[in-house]
């Protein structure tokens, strides 16, 4: 399983990096695309939409399942990866690539209550019981 | 082969097309099509061969042992379907006095009234045409019920987050937000959460019981007190109610309201979309409430409720009387069985079930809930298989087929890794359950002996693994002539 060091992470399995401009790409984790499966679709929020932390903001969904992802911190969508919902294949060969959208953060410093790699790690193997 | 690839111009059924076609003469100009509908042109014998071949590849409870079980459709006993296939079901119409329709109206007033008894409520409507329509029958009435007392803080519905999708997605359909419980260790609901998340904007909790993890909420009466002590209702999902037909009722165990699967439980016909049946029940508080239609029975006479019968139903939810067909032969089922068979459908129901998987338990395979007791169905979870040998739940489910088992539910719960949800239901034998455990051995030795084998399967099915991934990538539903 891969958890890039210099990235964050949330409970519910989104990876966040603060990108040079001030924006963060949002995407799902390598553990999280292997729970899911194959993905078949991918539904990304609209620029401009205001978003609480935690608010469910996009949908993406596999030949097992469909499942939400949700804002990690508060922030206005910025942008959304249109490329990526022509190809949802690529959150499974590439997820940390696979970006779904970039926020514009409220406060840039929500993302230190984010995990980082080890917490998020430590997290991993305890929903794994 | 679609019956298109057989089509031939200019071939014909004639025997099968109406003797006298009318003219279209009187229709205007501009309404008149140009070209010809892109239908199959083909003979009667083409038709019938088509069809025959496909239902023989078809792999089914008619064939084969299909421990999908309730969760999908239950064997369908061959008198229900030639009883209510009687031409004076069938040729009665719709629209007819009920004067000259007593006797399918008292048919119906006695299902109502079967399915009120074995359920425990006040009283039953069988307007809703299916499992899902009944459930948005059941949340209406619930936002009815607050709305009636002007209580309309009331906004949330809690769902544990074992529930089947349906419940969530019906209360946002009926207008409410959604908040989630988790359910504990042993599949349980959390009380401790279920307390926590109740408030006055607590308008009910949808509960399924016994739940989607096949085990029985011992807490029911705690349950119950938590959600109407804080002014909410609850409302019982009835997709699991084969387990307990009889023996343990919802009306009992508090529940405000109750939907019926037909197909799940009353062994009418399911699939390929409909026609279902979801009659709901309701508690003496929701009745003024029910939708209609519903036959109402008076000094002996049966008629259809109308709407100045009760002004504060949430409404007409089907045409005429429903999905009738279906519920006819649910109406047969039932009084095949009577109080005492319906009873001894959820015992063997259980038996089957628990026998099944303390077979598979000693076979070496892992329960989920291994401490808890089945309820007419388990899951078994490959977890381990899987991390041992690549092997997930989907390559094993496909290698059954091989074996003439139709696959168990896979992959549902979502909360258990791996999993195969088997449900035998009170039909199956003790040797067709013993061929199955045989063969779920055998693929978990292929398993581990020749891999390749299981991930490549099925190998004696008219086709092989399907591409499900490009089949849902790019969906191609409508067939169009080459060019």
């Amino acid at each position: 399983m891969s958890i890039p060091a210099e990235l964050k992470y949330t409970k519910s399995h989104e990876w966040v990096r603060l990108e040079a401009d001030g924006g963060v790409s949002v995407g799902i984790t390598h553990h999280a695309q292997e729970l899911l499966g194959d993905m078949v679709f991918l539904e990304a929020p609209t620029v401009g939409r205001k978003l609480a932390a935690g608010e469910e903001c996009a949908v993406v969904e596999s030949v097992k399942a469909a499942s939400d992802v949700f804002a990690p911190i508060a922030g206005e969508v910025i942008a959304a990866n249109a490329e990526l919902e022509g190809a949802p294949e690529s959150i499974n060969s590439d997820p940390y690539a696979a970006w779904m959208f970039k926020l514009q953060p409220a406060n840039v410093a929500d993302l230190d209550a984010l995990m980082d790699a080890t917490a998020y790690a430590a997290h991993v193997e305890s929903e794994a019981h | 082969m679609l019956i298109f690839e057989h089509a031939h111009p200019g071939r014909r059924a004639h025997a099968q097309a109406p003797h006298n076609l009318a003219e279209a003469s009187d229709l205007p100009a501009e309404l008149l099509r140009q070209s010809k509908p892109l239908l199959p042109e083909t003979s009667e014998l083409d038709v019938v061969r088509h069809y025959t071949r496909l239902s023989q590849k078809n792999f089914s409870i008619d064939t084969q042992f299909y421990p999908l079980g309730s969760c999908t459709m239950k064997y369908n006993p061959r008198a229900c379907n030639t009883l209510a296939m009687l031409p004076q079901f069938l040729s009665r119409h719709p629209l007819a006095d009920a004067d000259t329709g007593q006797g399918f109206l008292a048919s119906m007033h006695e299902l109502q009234e079967m399915l009120r008894d074995v359920t425990g409520m006040a009283a039953v409507s069988m307007a809703p045409m299916a499992g899902a329509h009944g459930e948005f029958a059941g949340v209406a009435m619930i936002r009815a019920y607050h709305d009636a007392r002007g209580d309309t803080a009331r906004r949330e519905i809690i769902c544990p987050d074992a529930a089947h999708g349906t419940n969530p997605a019906t209360a946002s359909m009926c207008g409410y937000t959604v908040r989630e419980i988790p359910t504990d260790r042993q599949g349980n609901v959390d009380l401790a959460a279920l307390k926590a998340a109740v408030g006055p904007q607590t308008a009910g909790l949808m509960l399924t019981n016994p739940s989607t993890l096949g085990v029985f909420e011992p807490a029911i009466v705690a349950i119950q007190k938590v959600v109407h002590d804080a002014g909410g209702l609850s409302y019982y999902d009835g997709a699991n109610l084969n387990a307990i037909l009889g023996r343990v009722r919802p009306g009992d165990m508090g529940f405000d309201v109750i939907h019926m699967n037909l197909h799940k439980t009353f062994s009418t016909p399911h699939g390929g979309g409909g026609p279902g049946a979801g009659p709901v029940g309701v508690s003496e508080r929701l009745k003024p409430f029910l939708p209609i239609p519903y036959v109402i029975e008076e000094r002996g006479d049966y008629r259809w409720a109308e709407e100045g019968d009760c002004p504060r139903s949430i409404g007409r939810l089907s045409a005429f009387g429903g999905n009738m067909g279906v519920l006819l032969r649910a109406w047969v089922y039932a009084r095949m069985l009577g109080r005492q068979g319906m009873h001894r459908v959820a015992e063997f129901a259980a038996l089957n079930a628990n026998y099944l998987a303390a077979e598979l338990k000693r076979a070496g395979f892992d329960l989920a809930f291994p401490e808890r007791r089945a309820s007419h169905e388990f899951i078994v979870t490959l977890k381990k298989l899987k991390d041992a040998t690549g092997i997930s739940a989907m390559d094993f489910a496909k290698r059954l087929l091989d074996y003439g088992f139709h696959a168990p539910t896979t992959y549902f719960p979502m909360l258990v890794p791996e999993c195969l949800l088997i449900e035998p239901t009170e039909t199956e034998s003790k040797e067709t359950l013993d061929a199955f455990v045989a063969a779920m051995v055998k693929v978990r030795d292929e398993a581990q002996l020749e891999p390749e084998l299981v991930k490549l399967a099925p190998h004696s099915l008219p086709v092989r693994r399907l591409d499900d991934v490009k089949a849902a990538r790019e969906l191609d539903l409508v067939w169009k002539p080459p060019l």
